[in-house]
């Protein structure tokens, strides 16, 4: 046992954090909450770089890389808030032509969810749905030509994330080879891995602040009050960490449902309290702390909310 | 990233098993709560036969007696015994968990082989006189003076909270040798015999009504020089030493504890029918997730910690948070602390008039929990540890 990430995995991290930078810094961010429009001309470089296809088999041209590794690219799109389907690329790489290198942009939603959100309805190329699955049966996918589901549109609370909700969806042929529990499974924890990111980088960004911001003749982080908010903050990531890493490990139903939950709360409260770390400037549209929050906020009501993982957890507990 | 064992792990793990299934059951139910000599007598007992079978001071190095097994298979120590149902550590806390390996890293041999092997067999006990009336969290102002006088040290002073020290053998006690040096410049270690003329027992009450822990008052007590770890004057650097033991793997058996616990709490609220409470089957729910995580977080401060010197695991690079020196313990401590509240308040909630009944072990157990915030650094104490250590915030005043 060695629970860290190995050499290929840091060097994985580094390699997608510094590539994030390069193509997608604050003020490509900034732009994209101007105008929220996939940028395809990014989305192509990413998948480039191997974003989407880091799955798919080397055979297939993909680079054959697991779950794990999945894991420590999206906690680096997380912390860098980089906007897109980018669940449904990783997913559904191999399912749709054109997604794995880029050419298509795909979306995939959830049938099951009440209401059925849809991000970026008006960028994707494709759609694919999940259905409701019965009780003890996996619900089946179905591919959909986005002009063909009905939706209505609505302000999403994130800017960087365009919403719909879908009103009607169309019952084509199922997609042979997808297998519904496991996507959703792994659907919400490649949500959760951004959900770290997200949380690790609102410490870092209060501490930041925390540091340079003074009144009193000293630099905030050196009151408690202050100090005590941002310790709690990385405690909350680091159990977020441990928690989504080992459920990409194991890749067990169980232990991506409790990671999810765990990195939701890291995600949405360390948003909050970066947000009252920053005290009035946190409250403008100028610092990030909204846009990770309301990233989180969205994240963390897509592919099972805390209602939902809750009784899961619980039921587990009396079932074994 | 990797969470399975080696065949060599699996094979340990399976004699350990075998052996614990042999012996548990001819072992004697354990004494009273409030028994202290009876619980001393038990857990020596105990420690007796882990060190027959091999067992004892499993992670210790083997040139300090020990096994000079892997963090892992230590890990694996503490998770089958537990979840066997084995006696805790108990009385032998201090000694196994910090008295020992801090000698084992720091003394001499003589100190090595006068100390060591008792510890080991279960038949010394230790117990910890750091904290002071006056010293609690800020351990540095501690007081109890030793004044040199000849081959001794003539030590005055007062311990408080001093856990297990009725039935302790020896003390690891934190003394000012040099009072005008700067507060952490003038501390030395030493090792103080229980029975020594001039050592008297208070014991205290605590609000769980045991008599755990106590007052110790030093009335110009005759410490052998050669009693004394390390250097003269360098106790704080011994003593981070110790601390960062306290803080390693000390709480390991009790996650799986809690998650054992967590388990009953459902099936039991399944039998009373509490279990239609959406509320509480969310609370049980998330306490799971939580659970489940802050063992994930052991495996990973563990696997942090190899390669490292033994008591060490906190001096470790956190490789997840760049590079900054980390404290995996005191994030650990943190939330762990707070999540065994919660727990015994889901107990209680579980348990209905019944939390009322302080024969009901989770009563008992849901009193004891409220010292987790506060014994070994407080979560105030803890939450500027991470703030200043591993985030870099400035020290306040
Ligand atoms: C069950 C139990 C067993 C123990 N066993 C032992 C033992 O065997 N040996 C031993 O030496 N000690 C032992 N202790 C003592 C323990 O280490 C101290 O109680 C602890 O360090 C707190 O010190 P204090 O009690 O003096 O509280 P104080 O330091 O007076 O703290 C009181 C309150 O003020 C807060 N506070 C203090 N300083 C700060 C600060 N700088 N910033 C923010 N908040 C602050 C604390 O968090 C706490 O809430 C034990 C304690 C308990 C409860």
């Amino acid at each position: 046992m060695r629970f860290q990430l190995d050499a290929d995995q840091r060097a994985l991290r580094d390699g997608t954090r510094e590539l994030l930078a390069g193509r997608f810094d604050r003020d490509r961010l900034r732009a994209a909450v101007d105008a929220p429009a996939l940028d395809r001309r990014l989305w192509r470089e990413l998948a480039a770089a191997g974003l989407f296809a880091l799955r798919l088999p080397e055979a297939d041209g993909g680079v054959g890389l697991g779950l794990p590794e999945a894991v420590v690219v999206f906690e680096e799109a997380g912390r860098a808030l980089l906007p897109g389907p980018l669940v449904a690329g990783l997913l559904l790489a191999g399912a749709v032509d054109g997604a794995a290198t880029g050419e298509r942009v795909v979306g995939l939603c959830d049938a099951a969810a009440d209401p059925v959100y849809w991000e970026h309805p008006a960028d994707c190329d494709a759609l694919v749905l999940l259905e409701a699955g019965e009780p003890g049966r996996a619900g089946r996918a179905y591919r959909c030509a986005p002009a063909e589901v009905g939706r209505a549109p609505l302000a999403s609370v994130d800017p960087l994330t365009p919403l719909a909700r879908v009103l009607d969806p169309p019952r084509t042929a199922p997609l042979a080879g997808l297998d519904a529990a496991r996507l959703r499974r792994e659907a919400a924890l490649l949500t959760a891995a951004q959900q770290l990111g997200s949380a690790a980088r609102t410490v870092e960004l209060a501490v930041e602040h925390a540091r340079r911001r003074t009144q009193f003749g000293a630099a905030i982080g050196s009151f408690q009050a202050v100090k005590h908010l941002c310790a709690e903050m990385l405690v909350r990531a680091e159990l977020a960490r441990v928690a989504v890493y080992a459920a990409a490990v194991t890749g067990d139903a169980l232990d991506a449902v409790g990671a999810k939950l765990l990195a939701d709360e890291a995600a949405v409260r360390n948003a909050r309290d970066c947000l009252q770390v920053h005290g009035g400037i946190g409250f403008t549209w100028e610092a990030d702390a909204h846009l990770h929050l309301k990233r989180a906020w969205l994240r963390a009501e897509s592919w099972g909310g805390a209602r939902e993982a809750e009784e899961r957890l619980a039921d587990a507990l009396v079932r074994e | 990233m990797d969470l399975s064992y080696t065949e060599e792990e699996e094979a340990f793990r399976a004699r350990l098993r075998a052996w614990l299934a042999e012996v548990l059951p001819k072992l004697p139910p354990g004494p009273a709560a409030t028994d202290w000599p009876g619980r001393r007598a038990y857990d020596a007992a105990w420690q007796r036969m882990l060190y027959d079978a091999g067992y004892a001071g499993l992670h210790w190095p083997v040139d300090a007696g020990g096994r000079g097994a892997t963090p892992t298979q230590h890990l694996i120590f503490l998770e089958e015994t537990e979840r066997a149902g084995a006696p805790y550590v108990g009385a032998n806390f201090v000694g196994l968990l910090h008295a020992g390996p801090t000698i084992a890293a720091e003394g001499t041999a003589a100190q090595r082989a006068r100390w060591l092997p008792p510890i080991l067999r279960g038949e010394e006990i230790w117990c910890q006189g750091f904290s002071e009336p006056d010293a609690g969290s800020d351990l540095a102002a501690l007081r109890t003076r030793a004044v040199r006088d000849g081959d001794d040290y003539v030590v005055t002073g007062a311990k408080v909270w001093t856990s297990h020290a009725e039935v302790a053998d020896w003390c690891e006690l934190l003394v000012r040798t040099d009072p005008d040096a700067p507060r952490h410049r003038g501390i030395s270690w030493l090792a103080m015999p229980m029975d020594a003329p001039g050592v008297t027992v208070r014991p205290l009450r605590t609000l769980a009504g045991s008599t755990e822990f106590a007052e110790v008052f030093l009335d110009e007590v005759r410490i052998p020089v050669a009693h004394r770890i390390g250097a003269e004057h360098d106790g704080w650097r011994v003593t981070m030493v110790t601390l960062s033991f306290e803080r390693g793997t000390a709480f390991v058996g009790e996650v799986v504890a809690c998650r054992r616990v967590l388990a009953e709490l459902a099936r039991a609220a399944r039998a009373n029918g509490r279990w239609d409470d959406a509320v509480l089957r969310r609370r049980l729910g998330r306490l799971n997730a939580e659970f489940a995580a802050l063992w994930r977080l052991t495996q990973w401060n563990v696997s942090e910690s190899m390669g490292l010197p033994p008591g060490r695991a906190d001096a470790g690079p956190r490789g997840n948070t760049g590079g900054v020196p980390g404290t995996g313990g005191s994030v650990f401590k943190l939330r762990y602390s707070h999540a065994r509240q919660e727990l015994y308040d889901a107990a209680a909630e579980v348990l209905g008039g019944r939390a009322l009944d302080a024969d009901h072990p989770w009563v008992t157990d849901r009193l004891s929990a409220l010292a987790y915030t506060i014994a070994a650094g407080t979560s105030q104490i803890q939450r500027n540890i991470v703030a200043e250590r591993i985030l870099g915030l400035p020290k306040g005043r």
